[in-house]
């Protein structure tokens, strides 16, 4: 008995009869909530701003209405410098749908400074953003490991309460 | 952790079956459940007729392009008229189905399950990529119009630079695996490649390459389940689940530590519990870790306690990974060379390990005494791990 | 083998909540089933487990967020693309099969972040089905009312009948958004949205979140929590939704097969007798009138008993005393829960406006349009 199933090539596919081509209508409006509102108003003033855990007192960014360890309720409201340090990069030379990039990116986790943190707990503050300013081979060598970065804000004019509103971390 | 305790009835595996793995299949999401459950109930001796309840595992409605897939796909997976509930955690999904059916059986409620996994990854056109662009958080991830490579190129690159591992140790996974592939008449990508070729492959996002990738992926892998009384009628060698675990860890994937998949290690302890394992890296004979990506092959082999942390690369490079070595790993080919069509895969896993245990995989077949076995699936962003333990 | 349903909890009931994200409504509404079932989230539960569907959430792999609100991280967390009633089904089925003594159900729905509901609604279509344009995609709804009325006998009047009951019993409940006082004639003067059945039939959408702890009856005991007892649950899907054109039109196999079962493992013989009330589907009028006859709680030519006020809430069996979904809207995937949550506050007595007496009663859903999956469970005091 064969094995089930029968392989076709992609031109085989196009000349079959029945082949259906539909694009979902499937749009979303996503209620942002009561903590990342608050994130986002901060990201439109230039600055980011975390939430303490009362019961861990672990700083949250992106900050929540609760701590997910705890399950207990978030409590105050701190900013932080916004600086911090690459905790993991990789460079992309394709695209969300895969199309290859004429100008490869990087991307990465930033640990982000913040009060009563050395900088090796196994759970911090961090964004995930692009790096400008950082070359391929810096990346692959390993040296932007632990490199110290900063947000580049896009003009006030700009931000309109996104992540975008950052345009990427860069070193200083 | 406090599950897994008091488990009362034992439950055996009785019967597995396949598809093809292909990038494109003419069959639909239907069909190619319907050929992979009735390959299963066909290697038990069974009927649809004899199933008691159905689980569908599947992991991403937008694949398929058919929302609510569970329905969808439920008289393909033999659901007619009968109790079927569908799993999904996401690259998870896989190992989670056979989870989920043992409880079903071990409940008392149902005698026999048939546990089917299917996934239709060419249905997204032009290209499956497109579907990953809808995982992500809505407000915090999406407007960066991440690709899906990207977050495991950042594990990827974190892995290696907290544990000194180079990209040819890792590329020696593709290379163990998409050869052990060459023995699967099931698989989409067999092949006999060097570090080399695995090095010069197109680079996605740095360190993934395309051979580091296992392809996208159409098929489905079904197993028949059965409560010790029935199972022992249907069959003189059934091969037990003695243990599972599942965990998921916090979906702020970029606020931890992504260098070890620590729930991977939480799931494989609830399993291993389950199953009186105590040192499971002498105790486990063959493992079927989840291999989308070959670093991900090492990563899980140390969640799953089979390497101790960062050790796995140089067992690996030792030969000890080999079939023919202490531990063989990704018997089947994996992922990296079976297709990953992304339930079924972690279904294939666990069906590769009911066939190795007894003594049925062909030319695929491990040597050595074989006991006990652990496959698991990892998945979600970077949080979920499914365990499940075997034994023969 | 019982188990209990020692807390429930609840966020939302309104038609939309904007000022929460599903995560923050998933949380308000853990929180609170826990405090009523007297258990700490981190510590005395043993596995959560998630019912939602990505689309219905608008994110693929939906159950990457699953954990997070409901304690379950670093925990055993799973989801399942079903009905919250057949996660309960899960929860029953690991706690006796000794996984488990304490589980949380958590499903939770915000129609109103959907802003093309039709469309997502033909995406459940088989694709070759699309493109015969159906339209509207509740039409398979209006062909069971159809072959239902014409094989019972029953009326467009006795249909309207069963909105007029619920959304006016709905005004006594403050969970309940889509409540209104209606009458035969508002409903028959409507013009039908899916022949036959007009707006006043069709349930509204209700933003909610919906958190069910699940224990086993020994840890029940133990803790501080009014259980009421889960006697028996089960679910059944009669054809797939690619495959409609087998469905049994004008009735609902599913629900009868899965009340068989759950009555067999409750130890019920005759519902009718042994149990006191029910929440059964009520998404479009007539399934609450072939419900009530899948589930063997009224003869064929259900609605003669309607007709005659038994299912009212001071009739012979009442029927949705809590509204229905009528009154309190689908939420997707949490329908069920809502159904459940009514159920247990008006067996521990404490439904307030909308409390009927009884010791024993039966909740009954259906995943909806264009499924033909049901779910049943038996619960009591």
């Amino acid at each position: 008995m064969g094995i089930p199933g029968r392989y076709v090539k992609e031109e085989e596919l196009k000349r079959m009869a029945g082949v259906i081509e539909y694009k979902p209508t499937a749009k979303y409006a996503y209620s942002a909530g009561q903590a990342l509102s608050v994130f986002l108003k901060g990201l439109r003033e230039g600055k980011i701003v975390g939430r303490t855990c009362n019961s861990c007192r672990r700083i949250m960014v992106p900050p929540r209405e609760f701590c997910e360890y705890c399950h207990s309720p978030a409590g105050e409201w701190v900013e932080l410098p916004g600086t911090g340090r690459v905790e993991t990069a990789s460079v992309s030379y394709i695209s969300a749908r895969r199309a290859k990039l004429r100008e490869p990116e990087v991307v990465a986790i930033i640990r982000l400074d913040a009060p009563g943190y050395r900088g090796d707990e196994p759970d911090f503050p961090g964004i995930f953003h692009r790096l400008c300013g950082v070359t391929e081979e810096e990346v692959k060598g390993g040296k932007v490991f632990g490199a110290r970065v900063r947000p580049r804000w896009r003009p006030e004019g700009e931000r309109r309460g996104s992540i975008t509103d950052i345009e990427c971390f860069e070193r200083w | 952790m406090r599950a897994n305790v008091h488990v009362k009835d034992r439950v055996a595996i009785v019967g597995a079956g396949l598809t093809l793995f292909a990038r494109r299949l003419l069959e639909t999401p239907q069909e190619l459940a319907w050929e992979a459950a009735s390959r299963a109930l066909d290697s038990a001796g069974l009927t649809l007729r004899d199933i008691d309840c159905v689980v569908i595992g599947s992991a991403v409605d937008a694949f398929d392009g058919v929302h609510m897939k569970g329905e969808y796909l439920a008289d393909g997976a033999g659901g007619f008229s009968k109790p079927v509930i569908r799993v999904a955690v996401g690259g998870g999904t896989g190992v989670m189905v056979p989870i989920t059916a043992w409880w079903h059986a071990a409940s008392g409620l149902c005698k026999t399950v048939l546990a089917v996994g299917e996934e239709k990854m060419s249905h997204a056109y032009p290209h499956p990529q497109g579907v990953f662009a809808y995982i992500w958080h809505p407000i915090l991830e999406r407007p960066l119009g991440p690709n899906l490579i990207w977050i495991f190129a950042l594990e990827m690159a974190k892995y290696m630079h907290e544990c000194r591992v180079s990209k040819e140790d890792i590329a020696l996974v593709s290379v163990k695996n998409k050869r052990n592939a060459l023995d699967n008449p099931h698989a989409q990508a067999p092949a006999n490649i060097t570090v080399e070729d695995v090095l010069k492959s197109e680079t996605l996002v740095w360190p993934v390459q395309l051979l580091d990738i296992s392809p996208v992926s159409d098929g489905a892998a079904a197993l028949v389940l059965a409560r010790e009384s029935v199972a022992r009628k249907i069959t003189d060698t059934p091969v037990w689940v003695e243990g599972v675990g599942f965990a998921l860890d916090s979906s702020f994937w970029y606020n931890r530590d992504l260098s070890y998949p620590r729930y991977v290690e939480q799931a494989a302890r609830m399993a291993y519990k389950m199953a009186g394992i105590e040192r499971p890296w002498k105790e486990i004979d063959v493992a079927e870790p989840h291999d989308p990506f070959d670093y991900k092959e090492l990563h899980n082999l140390e969640g799953l306690m089979l390497a101790r942390r960062c050790e796995a690369p140089k067992l690996l490079r030792e030969g000890y990974f080999e079939r023919s070595g202490e531990l063989p790993v990704s018997p089947s080919g994996g992922l990296l060379g079976m297709g990953n069509p992304i339930a079924a895969s972690g279904v294939m896993k666990t069906a590769e390990l009911f066939w190795q245990l007894r003594y049925e995989a062909g030319a695929r077949q491990v040597k050595k005494s074989l006991h006990k076995a652990v496959a698991n699936s990892w998945g979600d962003l970077m949080q979920a791990g499914t365990v499940i333990v075997l034994s023969r | 083998m019982r188990a209990a349903v020692l807390g429930i909890g609840w966020h939302g009931f309104r038609p939309s909540v904007p000022e929460l994200s599903f995560a923050e409504m998933m949380y308000e509404a853990a929180v609170r089933a826990y405090e009523d079932a007297g258990v700490e989230a981190r510590e005395d539960i043993d596995v959560f487990v998630s019912c939602q569907e990505d689309f219905w959430e608008g994110i693929a792999i939906s159950d990457e967020f699953a954990p997070d609100p409901i304690g379950g991280v670093m925990r055993p967390t799973m989801t399942v693309a079903g009905d919250g009633l057949q996660c309960v089904g899960q929860a029953f089925m690991m706690i006796r099969s000794g996984l488990a003594e304490v589980v949380a159900v958590e499903t939770h729905a915000k129609p109103s972040d959907v802003k093309t509901l039709q469309g997502v609604y033909e995406l459940a279509l088989d694709p070759q089905l699309r493109t015969l344009g159906p339209g509207n995609p509740l039409f398979p709804a209006g062909l069971d009312a159809v072959a239902y009325m014409k094989r019972s006998g029953a009326e467009r009047e006795h249909l309207a009948l069963v909105a007029v009951k619920n959304r006016n019993r709905g005004l006594r409940n403050a969970r309940a958004p889509h409540a209104a006082r209606i009458t035969i004639e508002d409903v028959m003067a409507s013009e039908p949205v899916v022949y036959p059945l007009t707006a006043y039939e069709i349930a509204g959408y209700t933003d909610v979140a919906v958190n069910v702890v699940i224990a086993s009856e020994r840890k029940a005991r133990e803790l501080k929590g009014e259980p009421v007892w889960l006697e028996g649950i089960w679910w059944s899907t009669e054809v797939g939704s690619g495959t409609m054109e087998w469905h049994e039109w004008g009735r609902m196999p599913s629900m009868k097969a899965a009340a068989r079962e759950a009555y067999r493992q409750a130890g019920i013989s005759d519902p009718r007798r042994q149990t006191d009330f029910a929440e059964v589907e009520d998404r479009f009028s007539f399934m609450e009138l072939l419900s009530l006859e899948e589930l063997g709680l009224a003869p064929e030519g259900a609605h003669r008993l309607l007709e005659a006020g038994h299912f009212d809430a001071k009739g012979g069996y009442p029927v949705n005393p809590s509204g229905g979904s009528l009154s309190l809207g689908t939420s997707f995937e949490a329908t069920g829960l809502v159904r459940l949550l009514e159920a247990v506050l008006q067996l521990r007595g404490k439904a307030g406006g909308t409390q009927v007496e009884g010791e024993r009663a039966i909740v009954a859903s259906w995943r909806g349009v264009p499924t033909y999956t049901s779910i049943v469970a038996v619960l009591s005091r």
